[in-house]
């Protein structure tokens, strides 16, 4: 049996044996319950980062998920050379390093594992410090309040002369805003050690969305048979809070059932079956806008795939993460992404090869197109979202590849003409 | 003769504070809370020094002070500029817009008034 049949069941096994669910595990991870499923069964290759990253959440070595020692080691060295970009050849002796040289071989997948959790680190603070709203409110109101205390506390401490007028109403904003500051203290707290649990801890409505459906794995099967309605799906869910989100779900989840009345996911198995993962094929074959396709193809368990859709200023709608790709959760992504470029142009089908750099050079086969969206109207300009969806482990073997990166402020791609701010990763904090 | 301070801030507490502290340096103070027409009303009023909150509601700080600098009339008027931002920069967008003077909260009461000391005694033998 080949090495990655047993790795699978082991997961399962462990898995068990820790009292998670398939899904719990899955979703710390940021991959589907049902990709999970299909590597616990055996039916997917498992190794690299991937392979290190489930060892870690079921804290067992990476060696016991598979035959060997060797085996996780030669994994990690491997996901090293192709994130220092070596050629094939060179990645291909990763077994001849470990075999020569295990002690040194060991010092270097310990290196590369502590920089890949480094960087994880980074991307996310680096990410909530910048971007995050949230934070940046709650700091202003600390500091807001606490000058407020100290020039209040100051007069009543300095002037003895004061009025009995002024001296009470002081006294009244001092317990008013020592109250103001025991709460946003309790509040940042609260946010910090969320963050430090989930990466899920939604903060915005956004973000509420976000987790609402990495909850579901993004998959919404009763609103796809018609056996829900979308009020219901959205009214069960308590991870929807605010009612942006609710109307932004509500948003998401009426386009999923428009495009599964379009295409059924039935529908779109059985083509993939005859025509294979392109979407232009499958758009001819399923009668169905590419837009469309894009997103069936992201809402199916068949490929590990990821998707991210835009409007035309930019923003960021949706985001389905897959594999070690970083799609920023506040702030802009990276100007180079095809999913931009299809905007200049829609209709436009634009399918590459794509590495994201940084951690472990994730490779994905990109297509992306830009669709007119909404009600036409007379001489206005039509609204345009664009769609991206990423495909693991398909990327053509080729030269010509796009290297992007995450957001600018933790991407270390050198002499990007992109770049809108300095990166961490280049500077140092 | 007492000087004229707009104070632009939307923190009741912190203005309550400072008009009490300026008022004492025999200061006449004005307030206003929120930057989409500030401008307008420091041209209005022609004090002789604003006191600047960086975020407010409407336009930021730095916004308002950009168009103080660009307007011949208000150019030179010294602005005290208070932020809970701290990071370097803010300073050196602030800098770059023309503060005469920046300060980080949570502020000591003695800083403040020796800077709107300075910013006014500077401001009366320049003019």
């Amino acid at each position: 049996m080949p090495r990655e049949g047993l790795t699978g069941s082991r997961i399962r096994e462990r898995r068990s044996v820790a009292g998670l669910r398939q899904a719990d595990l899955a979703r710390s991870l940021g991959i589907s319950p049902s990709y999970l499923n299909l590597i616990e069964h055996n039916r997917r290759r498992i190794g690299g980062k991937l392979l290190l990253d489930i060892a870690r959440v079921l804290g067992v070595e990476p060696s016991m998920l598979t035959e060997g020692a060797e085996a996780a080691l030669i994994a990690t060295l491997r996901e090293a050379a192709k994130g220092a970009n070596l050629s094939p050849a060179e990645v291909e002796r990763a077994d001849e390093l470990a075999g020569r040289f295990p002690g040194w071989a060991e010092v270097l997948a310990a290196g590369h594992r502590r920089i890949a959790t480094l960087e994880r680190t980074v991307e996310t603070l680096s990410d909530r410090l910048t971007h995050d709203p949230k934070l940046a409110a709650s700091v202003h109101e600390l500091l807001s309040t606490a000058a407020a205390i100290r020039s209040t506390a100051s007069i009543l401490a300095d002037e003895k002369d004061i009025e009995a007028e002024w001296r009470d109403r002081f006294h009244a904003n001092l317990n008013e805003d020592s109250r103001r500051l025991a709460d946003s203290a309790k509040a940042l707290v609260n946010y910090f050690e969320a963050g430090e649990e989930s990466a899920d801890v939604a903060n915005s409505p956004q973000e509420e969305v976000d987790s609402f459906l990495s909850h579901h794995s993004y998959a919404f099967d009763a609103l796809e048979a018609g056996e829900q309605s979308v009020d219901a799906v959205i009214a069960q869910s308590d991870l929807l809070r605010s009612s942006t989100a609710r109307k932004l779900a509500r948003t998401l989840l009426s386009r999923l059932q428009s495009d599964a009345a379009q295409v059924p996911l039935s529908a779109l198995a059985a083509a993939l079956k005859h025509v294979g993962a392109d979407p232009i094929a499958l758009a001819v074959e399923l009668k169905a806008p590419v837009a469309v396709i894009l997103r069936r193809i992201a809402a199916s368990a068949d490929l590990e795939t990821g998707l991210v859709v835009c409007d035309r200023a930019g923003s960021i709608l949706f985001r389905k993460p897959v594999g070690q790709m970083v799609i920023p959760r506040f702030g802009a992504a990276c100007t180079l992404w095809p999913l931009f470029s299809a905007l200049s142009q829609p209709g436009q089908v634009v399918n590459m090869p794509l590495v994201q750099l940084g951690r472990g050079r994730a490779s994905f086969n990109c297509f992306a197109v830009a669709e007119v969206v909404g009600e036409p109207q007379y001489n206005a300009p039509p609204l345009i979202e664009a769609s991206m969806l990423l495909i693991a482990g398909a990327a053509p073997q080729t030269e010509d590849v796009l290297e992007v990166g995450s957001t600018c402020g933790v991407c270390p791609k050198r002499g990007c003409p992109g770049r809108r701010e300095p990166s961490i990763l280049m500077e140092g904090i | 003769m007492g000087k004229h301070v707009l104070l632009v801030e939307d923190e009741l507490n912190i203005i309550e504070a400072m008009r009490f502290l300026l008022s004492r340096e025999g200061c006449t103070v004005d307030t206003h809370g929120n930057g989409t027409d500030a401008a307008q009303v420091i041209r209005s009023l022609k004090p002789d020094l604003v006191v600047l909150d960086v975020m407010l509601p409407g336009k930021s700080g730095f916004d308002i002070l950009e168009e103080l600098r660009a307007d011949t009339e208000t150019a030179a008027l010294p602005v005290l500029m208070l932020t809970a931002r701290g990071q370097s920069r803010d300073r050196e967008m602030a800098e770059k817009a023309g503060v005469s003077r920046f300060m980080t909260k949570p502020f000591s009461n003695a800083e403040v008034l020796t800077a709107v000391r300075d910013l006014l005694y500077v401001h009366q033998h320049k003019g």
